[in-house]
């Protein structure tokens, strides 16, 4: 499944690479890219991953990066 | 500016203003370090707190707190003036690079403004506004002069000029009748149009091509990845070189503590790798920007890097370099009648999409009853088989010919010659032929000087018109009569016969050569308008019919990749050197300044350069 999430102020191009690092090593997802440039978030996610629980942990995560940060979901 | 961006402005002004003053008051130590901590604390405050809750989550290596420790430290030190301006030059270079980044953002957002508001539709003999993704297959929508049109679909009544530019960067409006299709994106000019909509919103051109522009960022090119990767790696490094020359040279050396833990604040300074990181997907927004404005939609900064190495072009002939569009120009028949051979090729080929059928039906020029035809078959790459009236019809090229053992005669005519044989006797040919486009030759002449080292051209036609084209075109190399399968071939060994760092880019139509488009490194499909099969089996997409668009694209890539490495070079030069610098003892804080924000201001307005398209 490939899921795209709009941020909102996202202000650190070396937070977005971080998150996207951060992501990247979560179980059940298979790739993810962080866009700077176009504030955006797309997860790629194996097969029978639950979503809720992993976005759960993706917000988590982003909270400690850049708190600032929000996902809309 | 936005209010947050304001608001760092008024605190830039402010503390600046306290730290110039400051500098005139005669006032010697606490009080000194008072007056100085007061402009500080109103540039600095939210970097500390962030700091702080930053490492209480963990983040050790967090920009904030890199420079909380260096500025600080600088007042540890003494430096009170220092720390204050390292401070706010900090906040300067952010709020610069925050307008930047909001600044060519907005830019690629208005140059992407196609998307339609609304639909009007006919309801109760009334006119309403509604959203276009309500609007379904079949219904009739009302475009007025100087609205988008919101769908694609087909002109049911009146006539008007489109305005193409937002999709395709041609600025001459074309003239839609009733009839003809219409693409959403498009703005209506000067005439009330009725339109039969054909796609749902979402399968619409416009919907597709704003998917593949907002897509685009999320395919990085290797440069970015590059220095994402070296982010990671740099910033831990410079700190800890820095815990080592303040510790390690005042042990060794004995004393000194202050000089030392001087010269490792410089390096905290220059730890963050924001310049960098910013300034490379940066030039590659700005350049796929630039790109798309002139109607060239390139579905990544990766395509957009692989492309300014070009040294290979391979071009489909028909509907790439010439029009696509066939007109039957000679009619030789042997014992029947001119109109009789028409009528039979054209029952044979009623049933084909081929556009060389479509020309025999055009000459044609009356209905198909299909009823006289009993059986037809298509032999692949040769021709059709039908029966017709009871009469076993074949039209194909000379290998059906050949196949077929009928004694048949070549055409002087240059072009598509297609024979005729019914129940296996020779009935005569036809000649079919396709124009070039009129931008063709000056298409494939600024390829090489654009430094592209071989243009090549595969076709299925006959090696006469093949090589006519080619010539008349200038390309390097034509290979004719190549089934579909014999292209991927072809591509294949042109692909081990290019320099190692060199890349193979392939231009067709998008119709049938999907498999080749996806086999190149670069992909091009050309005119695409309203065709889904282009958009996705390509990796950059023409969205019109000029093949001049594919110099203009190279020209970009080439732009983009050579203002991605000044900024690598740049940065990371400048850095090492203050670096280095710094660690002699030679360096002072306004060089590590400079080195971080200067750098960082720098490569973002040389980034910026790359949506700047002539």
């Amino acid at each position: 499944m490939r899921k795209t999430f709009r941020l909102e102020d996202l202000d650190c191009a070396n937070c977005a690479a971080k998150m996207e690092n951060g992501i990247k090593e979560l179980e059940g997802v298979s790739d993810c890219t962080v866009s700077f440039m176009s504030q955006k978030m797309t997860i790629e996610t194996e097969d029978g991953t639950d979503i809720d629980k992993l976005m759960k942990k993706v917000v988590k995560l982003c909270r400690k990066i850049e708190p600032d940060c929000e996902i809309i979901m | 500016m936005t209010r947050k961006q304001k608001k760092t402005l008024i605190r830039i002004i402010v503390s600046g203003v306290l730290l110039a003053a400051a500098a005139f008051v005669p006032v010697k130590g606490v009080v000194r370090l008072a007056v100085y901590a007061v402009p500080y604390a109103v540039i600095g405050w939210d970097v500390l707190w962030k700091a702080v809750r930053n490492i209480c989550h963990g983040q050790v290596f967090d920009e904030n707190f890199l420079m909380a420790i260096a500025t600080l430290g600088a007042f540890g030190t003494g430096e009170y003036a220092e720390a204050a301006s390292v401070m706010l030059f900090y906040q300067i270079g952010e709020l610069f690079q925050s307008c930047a980044v909001g600044k060519s953002r907005r830019s690629i957002a208005s140059l992407m403004d196609i998307r339609p508001d609304y639909a009007n539709i006919q309801r109760d003999g009334q006119l309403v506004r509604i959203d276009p993704d309500e609007v379904g297959i079949g219904d009739i929508i009302v475009v007025k002069p100087g609205e988008r049109i919101p769908l694609d679909g087909t002109v049911t009544e009146g006539e008007s000029s489109v305005d193409t530019a937002a999709l395709t960067g041609e600025s001459l409006p074309r003239t839609v009748r009733a009839g003809e299709d219409v693409i959403s994106g498009c703005i209506n000019r000067s005439g009330l149009i009725k339109v039969r909509v054909n796609k749902k919103f979402g399968e619409s051109t416009v919907a597709k091509i704003l998917d593949l522009v907002e897509n685009s960022s999320s395919k990085k090119a290797k440069a970015e990845n590059f220095i994402t990767r070296f982010a990671r790696y740099y910033t831990p490094v410079v700190v800890i070189a820095a815990v080592l020359l303040a510790v390690i040279p005042p042990i060794v050396l004995g004393g000194g503590w202050t000089g030392w833990l001087h010269r490792a604040l410089i390096f905290l300074v220059i730890s963050c790798p924001c310049a960098l990181v910013i300034s490379v997907p940066l030039s590659f927004f700005g350049g796929i920007g630039g790109a798309s404005r002139k109607g060239i939609l390139v579905k990544g900064g990766n395509y957009l890097e692989i492309l300014a190495d070009s040294e290979i072009v391979v071009f489909d002939k028909t509907g790439t370099l010439t029009k696509g569009v066939f007109n039957v120009t000679a009619v030789h028949p042997e014992e029947i009648s001119e109109q009789r051979l028409i009528e039979l090729a054209a029952y044979a080929e009623s049933y084909s999409v081929h556009p060389i059928a479509k020309s025999i039906l055009e000459a044609y020029a009356k209905d198909t009853d299909q009823n006289r035809i009993t059986s037809c078959e298509e032999l692949s790459g040769k021709g059709v088989k039908a029966v017709i009236d009871g009469l076993e019809v074949c039209v194909g090229n000379d290998k059906l010919m050949e196949q077929l053992g009928v004694g048949w005669r070549p055409c002087h005519h240059v072009g598509t010659t297609v024979h005729v044989a019914v129940n296996g006797k020779y009935a005569g040919h036809m000649v079919i032929s396709d124009e070039i486009k009129e931008t063709s030759a000056d298409a494939v002449k600024s390829l090489k000087e654009k430094g592209v080292k071989r243009t090549v051209m595969l076709t299925g036609d006959s090696a006469t018109v093949g090589e006519d084209a080619a010539r008349r075109l200038g390309l390097d190399e034509v290979y004719t009569e190549l089934l579909p399968a014999g292209k991927v071939e072809k591509v294949e060994k042109l692909l081990e016969s290019k320099s190692p760092k060199g890349k193979l880019v392939f231009v067709g139509d998008g119709i049938n050569d999907a498999p080749v488009l996806s086999r190149a490194d670069i992909g091009i499909a050309m005119g695409a308008m309203g065709s889904d099969a282009a958009i996705e089996a390509a990796d950059i997409v023409l969205m019109d019919d000029d093949p001049v668009k594919i110099a203009d694209a190279i020209d970009i890539s080439v732009k983009t990749v050579r203002i991605v490495r000044q900024n690598i070079v740049f940065a990371l030069g400048v850095k090492l050197i203050v670096l280095l610098l710094g660690a002699l003892g030679i360096a002072n804080m306004w060089a590590a300044v400079f080195a971080d924000v200067g750098v960082s201001v720098l490569a973002i307005l040389n980034a910026m350069r790359a949506m700047r398209v002539k």
